[in-house]
């Protein structure tokens, strides 16, 4: 375990020295979500007043936990075009040789990831904040959301590297990008669920980034609701990628 | 001046530029699928703001079908710029400059192509918004102005792609440029008209922003009908955008091409 | 567009050429040199040398700072569209479009130098069949290999039948079969068709095997001219090395080998003088040996290489000068 433990921190450092010493690869981490937030939450604020929008704050909040769970999951994206990257250049079959226990590594991509996307959901909540972003859940609320957000970004991280290690190639990205960006838009991104019509509603409704949200909202709003199911939802699909990422990874080794 | 000794030259790039594009089905299916795929969700994810007293439109469809316009102009932008890029790191421009072909030509031949991706995109993305039910308001007319006015614009994103191509030769620095314009974009009029946007700070840069008006340009064609007031301000617009763009490329690119 | 036709000033007449980049770094830094028509003309040197910024100067890529050349008659600096019309060139990438055929190339560079549509397909045939490339020319360059885009960019160089042919490094990167092939290809150019051939490459074999003449460049001057023949007879003298039988003899036979010449570079086991007679005086070498009764497991006699011409005049090894600038390239500033 302990050898597991020490991959995992070399790769993470090694992940995570890169990401911040490189402006091209920090900066559309932070941007992209930003831009979302002051485009819906500036752009799109009478969208509140639709009769019938059921939520307990203001549009900012509502927008906030959409940007917050984007963030999340581009954060993920990212650490997997990272992968993608290192494979491209050969650093990561430098890696596999080196590695005395390989799902170290994978661990230490999740971990940088997380710290990456701290960076920025520290930086939209302030923005959010200060855009006048109403908050009404309590302590334990607040961290029921935190973790929303960490098993959006566990999951989209693995999925990146699942895909990353099956690819090899940076080609693949759109390959990470399209799915991650349908799942988080088939989902209540502008209004509540119940707003919704046509195909769109039902599509959404069997979308479990819909319980995430509508999760995160509620823990937001002071006002839970879903939290079971979106803990679920969000543990299954941490289950199902941490299968399909180290298939890939299993399948890299055979390759070797 | 254009002579035929000109057009010719244009010509050939732009048929080199066409050829390449056309290849590349990774430059073209991104461009036509992804603002399509945006339109269906956002036609229907925002289709409730039709409730919103004075909305100016019969469906959210009718009024955010000329988003993947520019959302086809912004990868326009993208493809000139990194294929000029491409040429500059391969080495192919200095291969063309050791013919007797003029430098303006080059520009132009590279844009060709990024007008052909537009042009294309542009027939999808009305022919799919015709099949799910949108309304152009200023007819047949409307629709042929309409791919006009989109391929104007994505000449004039084209051009300031091509900036960046000339001045750093370099794709990743281009595609670097994505997420500011991707901010000129989300901070317009783009989602909702400007007198609908309760923010007052968003609804000033709004209505500073260049692209808002390019935006409802368009838009008044699916919406409106005939708005003299928003097309002249979206030619005007779009050609100013397009003057800048081939000023800054040209001059970038007779800096990198120092041929005596 | 006129098709351009041979003429007796096909030559170049460089003088006092002078590039300098920003921060006063002089790639090139005066050199003089002249190719007659229809010779070829190698320019040879390590990284760095200034061989590239010569070979853009030469064919108006970039203007010079000071000095003048003219190629085909035309100054470079002044009459730049003329000397663009008379001249091909193959320069060190092989630029080509990856999403284009190899037939599609021709049609683009032919057009673009004014060819007649039907004299386009007609060249196409002609020089894909010359470079060995004919089944390949629809396929997108993209899927060919090194050598067949180094091919290809020759063909393209002569699309127009230029009477001058810039070659900068043009078999760098390419296995020994394609090289020889590419050298083969020069030399019937020259030779046969009377194309003038200014050829830079850091490679000592093919200077010496194509080359009528060369000019070593280094640090942005030219240190020596001349047929590699007389460059190497200039400095001379072969050498001789000699591995001892056993190694405690090494010291008396280096003195022995000490009355013949100066001690010239060699393998760790071995010692080696410069004959200062010549491979003539290899037999008294090998007598005077066996009279002192020493015994060699191994004696051979080197001729001189453009190599050691690189060494007389600049105190460095051409390979070893490659190292030296890979290594100041490695070391950030």
């Amino acid at each position: 375990m302990s050898a597991t433990l020490s991959v995992a921190r070399a790769v993470a450092r090694r992940s995570l020295i890169h990401a911040f010493t490189n402006p091209a690869l920090l900066i559309p981490s932070i941007i992209f979500p930003l831009i979302f937030l002051v485009s819906f939450a500036g752009g799109l604020s009478a969208v509140r007043n639709v009769p019938g929008f059921d939520f307990h704050g203001n549009y900012t909040a509502f927008q906030f936990v959409f940007v917050f769970l984007q963030s999340a999951a581009f954060g993920g994206v990212f650490t997997g075009f990272g992968i993608a990257a290192d494979f491209e250049s050969g650093f990561a079959r430098r890696m596999l040789l080196a590695s005395p226990h390989r799902s170290g590594m994978l661990l230490g991509y999740g971990f940088a990831g997380i710290v990456r996307w701290c960076v920025t959901a520290v930086m939209v909540t302030v923005a959010s904040l200060l855009a006048g972003m109403t908050v009404y859940g309590n302590g334990v609320e607040l961290v029921g959301l935190v973790g929303v957000g960490l098993l959006v970004n566990v999951t989209a991280t693995l999925f990146g590297a699942g895909v990353s290690l099956r690819a090899k190639t940076l080609q693949a990205g759109p390959l990470m990008q399209i799915p991650v960006f349908t799942g988080l838009f088939l989902a209540p991104v502008y209004v509540p669920l119940k707003l919704l019509t046509g195909w769109i509603h039902t599509v959404a409704s069997y979308n479990p980034v819909t319980a995430l949200m509508t999760a995160g909202r509620g823990f937001l709003s002071g006002d839970p609701n879903k939290s079971a199911l979106a803990f679920a939802c969000g543990a299954g699909l941490v289950a199902l990628m941490v299968i399909y990422a180290l298939r890939g990874l299993r399948r890299v080794e055979r390759g070797l | 001046m254009i002579d035929r000794e000109a057009l010719r030259e244009i010509g050939m790039i732009a048929g080199r530029s066409v050829r390449r594009t056309l290849r590349q089905p990774a430059l073209i299916v991104p461009v036509v699928l992804f603002p399509l795929m945006l339109l269906a969700i956002n036609a229907s994810g925002l289709d409730v703001t039709k409730k919103i007293p004075n909305f100016p439109a019969d469906s959210y469809l009718d009024f955010a079908l000329v988003v993947t316009f520019m959302q086809g102009g912004l990868f326009a932008a993208t493809t000139a710029g990194t294929e000029l890029a491409n040429d500059i790191e391969t080495g192919f421009l200095n291969r063309l400059q050791l013919t007797p072909l003029r430098a303006p030509a080059i520009l132009i031949g590279q844009l060709a192509g990024a007008m052909v991706v537009a042009f294309i995109a542009s027939v999808v993305y009305l022919a799919v918004g015709l099949l799910a039910g949108a309304q152009i308001k200023a007819g047949v007319g409307g629709a042929l102005v309409l791919i006009a006015l989109a391929m104007l614009v994505a000449l004039a994103f084209g051009g300031l792609g091509a900036i960046i191509g000339a001045r750093t030769g370099s794709a990743q620095a281009v595609q670097g440029m994505f997420p500011l314009l991707f901010v000129f974009f989300f901070l317009s009029s783009m989602n909702l008209p400007r007198n609908l946007i309760e923010a007052d700070w968003f609804r000033t840069i709004a209505s500073w922003n260049p692209v808002s008006y390019l935006v409802e340009g368009l838009r008044s064609l699916v919406i409106s009908g005939w708005d003299g007031t928003a097309l002249w301000r979206c030619l005007v617009t779009a050609i100013a955008i397009s003057i800048v763009g081939f000023a800054g490329a040209s001059s970038s690119l007779r800096t990198r091409m120092a041929r005596t | 567009m006129l098709t351009y036709r041979a003429m007796s000033h096909d030559g170049i007449t460089v003088s006092g050429l002078v590039r300098e980049f920003k921060g006063g770094i002089r790639a090139v830094d005066g050199i003089a040199l002249e190719v007659q028509p229809g010779e070829i003309y190698g320019f040879l040197g390590p990284n760095g040398a200034g061989k590239s910024t010569t070979v853009h100067m030469l064919t108006t890529l970039l203007p010079p700072t000071a000095g003048s050349a003219t190629v085909a008659g035309f100054d470079v600096a002044t009459r730049g569209p003329e000397v663009r019309r008379r001249i091909g060139a193959a320069l060190q990438e092989a630029a080509l479009d990856a999403f284009l055929t190899g037939r599609e190339h021709f049609e683009l560079q032919g057009g673009l130098h004014g060819l007649p549509k039907a004299e386009r397909g007609a060249r196409a045939v002609e020089l894909l069949e010359r470079v060995g490339l004919t089944e390949a020319a629809d396929r997108k360059v993209g899927g060919y290999s090194g050598g067949m885009k180094r091919r290809l960019d020759l063909a393209l160089a002569l699309v127009h039948r230029p009477s001058i042919l810039f070659l900068d490094e043009p078999t760098t990167g390419l296995d020994p079969q394609s090289r020889s092939a590419l050298w083969g290809e020069v030399a019937r150019l020259a030779k046969q068709d009377g194309v003038t051939v200014f050829l830079t490459t850091q490679y000592l074999e093919e200077a010496d095997v194509l080359a009528d003449r060369v000019g070593i460049i280094d640090q942005g001057r030219i240190v020596a001219e001349g047929t590699p023949q007389a460059l190497k007879q200039e400095i001379g003298r072969s050498s001789v090395e000699a591995i001892p039988a056993n190694p405690d003899a090494r010291e008396a036979i280096e003195s022995v080998l000490r009355r013949f010449g100066e001690p010239a570079a060699a393998g760790p086991k071995g010692v080696a003088v410069r004959l200062e007679g010549g491979s003539e005086s290899l037999g008294d070498v090998v007598r005077a040996l066996d009279a002192e009764g020493l015994e060699v497991a191994h004696l051979q006699l080197h001729a001189p290489s453009l190599d050691d011409v690189f060494l007389a005049k600049t105190g460095r090894s051409l390979e070893g000068a490659e190292e030296e600038e890979r290594a100041e390239e490695a070391v950030p500033s």
